[in-house]
């Protein structure tokens, strides 16, 4: 009986082992899933930031580039791309901007989230200068014009012809007030 | 007891000839080349299915009905056979691949990556949709257009029931469009089953799909996504026109736009506002805040005594126009013209014994808006 | 560990102790068995009524009896209770009370942590249900509460759901180590793997995949709970999270789930069609490997339930071809059963025709199930009532019809007496008529084009739901015969032998009817 005691527990210890190892990687899923995403630029999740390196000007082809604003939920602010498409050669540094306006009368701060369609055009296009890498913060009635420098890698696939950028502005300001950790924006993973 | 009487209500209405719409039980083949792909795929697999059914479930009656006990059938004892284990794991293998070829080349076909000729931004809303063409200076949002009081059974239900909208999305015949995809708030998705286009619309995220439509007509669908109350009320109304009528829309689209910002500088009544405001809170309002004004308790605040709605108008008119940070209260500002907002707080501060008196006048709201 | 202190008594001789602490402080298996199948039974009802609340208010169109947010609530309620508090539970009481008599073990491994895993359930449930009562109401975002509705727009009783969702997780997390540790060390001598019963094959599998999912389940339910109070953005794309990552863990706990509901019922089915058709299971060996290669499968096809979200292209295809590859082995185990009845000598008692009607309606939804598998096809049935008729048809004439067959198939070694063979085929006619005639017609209007999650619908639907709401109230309805049957078969006195059935087999049957208190005391020597 003993030995029989002695295997279960050691059965129960490694079961209960795997069980948590399972927990933890329900949490690892996360991290995993960006790596997915990266490879397989799935969702538009667009990871390629920072200053592009000298790149090799595709003057053959030309691309069209969409330029969209959209605004989450109660975001009351004025949000629009100054241009709303444009085209370009890969290769070559592009630069727009988009245009915000606070009517409300109160300090606000936003958040812009870009996505790229179609998916697999994301890994291609590269922004060396972004708004959206940084909290935007407009008084009221205030409005300013936010800059954004990018490049479109040359090596983007032959079929793809036209790119849709978009920003969603996401109003952070009810998270920054609630100041969980001494005011520290609540941001798990803010990678762009 | 009333369930008998249901159910013999139900078998009157099965044996007479229909009170309702024609029946469908299939899939529609739609009016798009890929629509017609699909429906041939889905065809295809249903008869296999329904072959291999026939082959199994046939030789399960067989034995059903003559190696019964009752028959003198003796149990036979095998209960192994390698071969004809291995021959009913290939064969159904071979089957799947005979699928998954043509499965195969539609989802390519699907997955076109093509210049577009028109390219609409949808943008899913609780619970609406909104167009924006882009590159046209045309932009409007889409809602169901059912009157609250045939839901509510006060009144015969019309034709297109629920799958009715105020402003249906125009797109040329024969023609490329684009559908780019994303959401105001909750997943939502944009479903057409005559173009077999469904896609989901996610917050901070674009998607994309598209569509050729190769007849003019209405087509209909709806939101597929769970989206919270109303997700069974924002329909999807697809008008395919010939390319000279799509101009002509256009056209007109943009005369209206400028015909509103005319009617926003006119003066208007209180009874003018008061009766266009009731038809504005019906129709964009009461789905949250209800036709009483009552809100649901918990949920979505009473509009009904209010202190906002008798105090300084102000406070009243930035929450309309920009929303309510926090909350399922939407900013208004962009999806309604000055005169719709003036009319729809003017009514609020009016209606159910909110007797302010005060009148907010489109004009207010054009200064505001600008 | 200290539960697992605790030896199995074996020299002990006693009955049960009497009274409310009987059942309170039970270690023993058959008791345990019992209060997890009552369990299952009342949750099976309460979710059955919101099922018919659901189906009333389709009865027709337009909002008659509730508003569309109850509506959602009756739908989230109603699943998540059939899903965590009936079938689950049902499958844990069976294999409770059947697993340890099958391979000669006098009891679980795991006695009082078994003791506990049952016990866990009625508060997890009650805290669930509790969430009607609150302002707000309860949680009202499917029972797949996707994200941002069930975070960000979720009503404030989701925290109770989500604490409700730990709970029963560990409930199961207990049980399935239970079951393992159970089939692993307790075999009688000479009970080898490969002559295990099926029905205990099936649940070891299935208690491995409880082991590697439902921690998932509880992770993702934490995330949530850290998105809503703890300021993190996990499925928040403002703060650089993502919705549709949520999706993709909860369905990488979702699919193997729908599994876990599924591969007991095969083992039950695999020990009933045997015993009536007097014949052994045909290819024994190839069920074992099937199960395995569901269980195995059921890991790399979760993004099948999401084609719509806009994956790459070859992401499609693989989830597609992947799903598509489950129709192998679970064709194995059709065409298995049906050899086993080929000439074999069939009688058709009640878990007979249970049995009989698994196959096929299971084998029914298996059909649209493949449909569902094929990427293009699926962008015009996902989220319609295309899918709802689907996962019904797999999982009411599938898992709860095999329920439903275990439970008369044993109840006569449990209570030792004979079920009324008359009231149970009136059960079993009334529930297969029920069925058919609620979840049929789904399809049609599924395919016509009727989202699912819905409280009011087009005309052109109406006819169609008309009927599935009559075939729901008939299904509702006659389970009360079910409740009357059993009921019966524990107060009236038709006792029956120790093997009950003529065909049957194996270690169960050796036992007097109704089974001892303490059974295998001494081990049975296993040929």
């Amino acid at each position: 009986m003993a030995q029989l005691q002695n295997e279960n527990i050691k059965l129960v210890r490694k079961l209960v082992l795997g069980s948590m190892l399972m927990f933890g990687f329900g949490f690892a899923l996360v991290p995993l899933y960006d790596v997915f995403c990266d490879i397989t630029g799935l969702n538009g999740k667009v990871t390629r930031t920072g200053a592009a390196e000298p790149m090799q000007v595709d003057r053959s082809r030309e691309i069209n580039l969409q330029l969209i604003a959209v605004n989450n939920e109660a975001m009351p602010w004025q949000f629009e791309p100054i241009t709303a498409a444009m085209t370009i050669h890969p290769g070559l540094t592009g630069q727009t901007a988009f245009l915000a306006y606070n009517p409300t009368g109160q300090n606000m701060v936003a958040q812009a989230v870009p996505s790229v369609a179609p998916a697999e055009a994301a890994e291609y296009l590269q922004k060396i200068n972004c708004f959206c890498f940084e909290r935007q913060t407009l008084e009221p009635g205030q409005s300013r014009e936010m800059p954004l420098l990018f490049v479109i890698d040359p090596e983007l696939p032959e079929h793809i012809t036209t790119i849709t950028l978009s920003y969603t502005l996401f109003d952070i300001t009810p998270q920054l007030q609630a100041s969980y950790r001494n005011g520290q924006p609540s941001m798990r993973r803010f990678m762009l | 007891m009333t369930l008998i009487g249901r159910g013999l209500a139900l078998l009157g209405l099965i044996l007479s000839p229909s009170a309702y719409a024609e029946w469908q039980v299939n899939l529609m083949p739609g009016v798009t080349e890929i629509s017609r792909a699909v429906y041939d795929l889905h065809m295809t697999i249903f008869w296999i299915c329904v072959a291999i059914g026939v082959v199994v479930f046939g030789i399960m009656l067989y034995s059903i009905i003559n190696h019964r006990k009752s028959r003198g059938a003796k149990a036979h004892n095998f209960h192994e056979n390698t071969l004809v284990e291995i021959i009913w794991t290939i064969v159904p293998f071979f089957i799947l691949i005979g699928m998954a070829v043509p499965a195969t080349a539609t989802l390519i076909k699907m997955y076109d990556k093509g210049e577009a000729e028109l390219d609409i931004q949808v943008t899913g809303f609780q619970w609406k949709w909104r167009y924006h063409y882009l590159g046209e200076d045309i932009d409007f949002f889409s809602s169901l257009s059912t009157p609250r009081e045939q839901i509510a059974n006060e009144s015969e239900k019309g034709e297109h029931y629920l799958l009715e909208v105020d402003n249906p999305l125009v797109i040329p015949v024969g023609k490329k469009v684009r559908l780019l995809l994303t959401s105001n708030d909750v997943i939502h998705s944009w479903w057409v089953p005559g173009l077999a286009v469904k896609k989901d619309a996610i917050p901070g995220f674009i998607n994309e799909a598209w569509t050729v439509v190769t007849e003019p007509g209405i087509y209909r669908g709806q939101c597929a996504e769970l989206c919270g109350k109303d997700h069974g009320f924002m329909p999807i109304v697809v008008d395919v026109r010939s390319e000279e009528d799509y101009k002509l829309w256009l056209a007109e689209m943009k005369q209206a736009k400028a015909q509103a910002s005319d009617a926003a500088t006119q003066d208007w009544t209180l009874a003018d506002l008061m009766e266009k405001g009731e038809e504005v809170y019906n129709r964009t309002c009461a789905a949250c805040h209800q036709v009483t004004g009552e809100g649901i308790p918990g949920a979505f605040p009473a509009l009904k005594n209010n202190p906002i709605m008798v105090a300084e108008p102000s406070a009243h008119i930035d929450v309309v126009l920009n929303g309510k940070a926090g909350t399922a209260m939407q900013a208004f500002r962009d999806q309604l013209d000055a005169v719709e907002l003036a009319a729809v707080i003017t009514y609020e501060r009016n209606a159910w014994g909110n007797n302010s008196g005060d009148l907010v006048t489109p004009a207010q709201i054009s200064k505001l808006k600008q | 560990m200290g539960t697992l202190e605790q030896t199995v008594e074996t020299e002990e001789h006693h009955g049960p102790a009497r009274g409310i602490t009987r059942w309170l402080y039970t270690t023993n298996h058959k008791d345990i068995g019992t209060m997890y199948l009552w369990f299952s039974l009342i949750m099976f009802l309460l979710g059955g009524c919101m099922a018919l609340s659901i189906r009333a208010e389709l009865f027709q169109p337009g909002l008659q009896l509730m508003a569309p947010n109850f509506f959602n609530q009756m739908t989230t309620m109603h699943g998540l209770i059939m899903v965590f508090g009936a079938v689950m539970p049902a499958f844990v009481g069976l294999a409770n009370w059947m697993v340890p008599l099958m391979i000669g073990a006098p009891d679980m491994a795991l006695p009082r942590m078994n003791n506990w895993s049952f016990w866990i359930l009625p508060f997890a449930f009650s805290m669930m249900v509790s969430t009607l009562f609150m302002e707000g109401g309860a949680p009202n975002f499917g029972w797949t509460f996707y994200a941002p509705l069930s975070t960000t727009y979720a009503p404030p009783s989701v925290t109770f759901f989500i604490f409700a969702v730990h709970m029963m997780g560990i409930s199961s997390i207990m049980g399935a180590i239970n079951i393992i540790a159970t089939i692993l060390n307790l075999r009688a001598p000479g009970m080898t793997m490969m002559k295990l019963p099926l029905f205990v094959w099936t649940w070891l599998i299935t208690a491995f995949l409880l082991i590697a999912v439902m921690p998932v389940l509880a992770g993702v339910v934490t995330m949530m709970l850290m998105d809503i109070h703890f300021g993190t953005s996990f499925f928040n794309a403002a703060g650089g999270g993502d919705p549709v990552l949520f999706q993709h863990v909860f369905w990488f706990f979702g699919h193997p789930e729908v599994y876990i509901m599924i591969l007991p019922a095969f083992g039950i089915v695999s020990q009933i069609i045997p015993t009536f058709a007097r014949k052994k299971l045909f290819g024994y060996a190839s069920m074992v490997y099937a199960t395995a290669s569901i269980a195995f499968l059921s890991f790399i096809v979760w993004a099948h339930h999401m084609f719509t979200v806009g994956m790459p292209l070859a992401g499609e295809l693989f989830f597609m071809f992947s799903t598509m590859l489950i129709a192998v082995p679970t064709g194995v185990k059709v065409f298995n059963w049906v050899a086993t009845m080929f000439r074999g000598s069939m009688t058709f008692e009640t878990p007979m025709l249970f049995a009989l009607a698994f196959v096929v309606l299971f084998t029914i939804g298996g059909f649209s199930g493949l449909m569902l598998a094929i990427a293009p096809a699926d962008f015009q049935y996902h989220d319609t009532y295309f899918v709802v008729a689907h996962f019904h048809y797999v999982l009411v004439p599938g898992a709860v019809f095999s329920i439903m067959a275990g439970v008369y198939y044993w109840l006569p070694k449990w209570t030792g007496n004979m079920y009324h063979e008359g009231m149970g085929k009136l059960h079993f006619w009334l529930s297969f008529i029920g069925v058919n005639i609620t979840f049929f017609p789904m399809h049609f209007v599924g395919l016509a084009g009727m989202p699912r999650r819905i409280p009011d619908y087009a005309l052109q639907f109406a006819d169609f739901n008309a009927v599935a709401s009559v075939g729901a109230f008939i299904f509702g309805l006659s389970q009360l015969l079910l409740v009357y049957n059993v009921i019966q078969c524990i107060r009236v006195k038709r006792h029956t032998t120790a093997q009950v059935w003529e065909g049957a087999e194996g270690l169960e049957w050796t036992v007097p009817s109704p089974a001892p208190y303490h059974t295998f005391a001494q081990p049975p020597l296993v040929k």
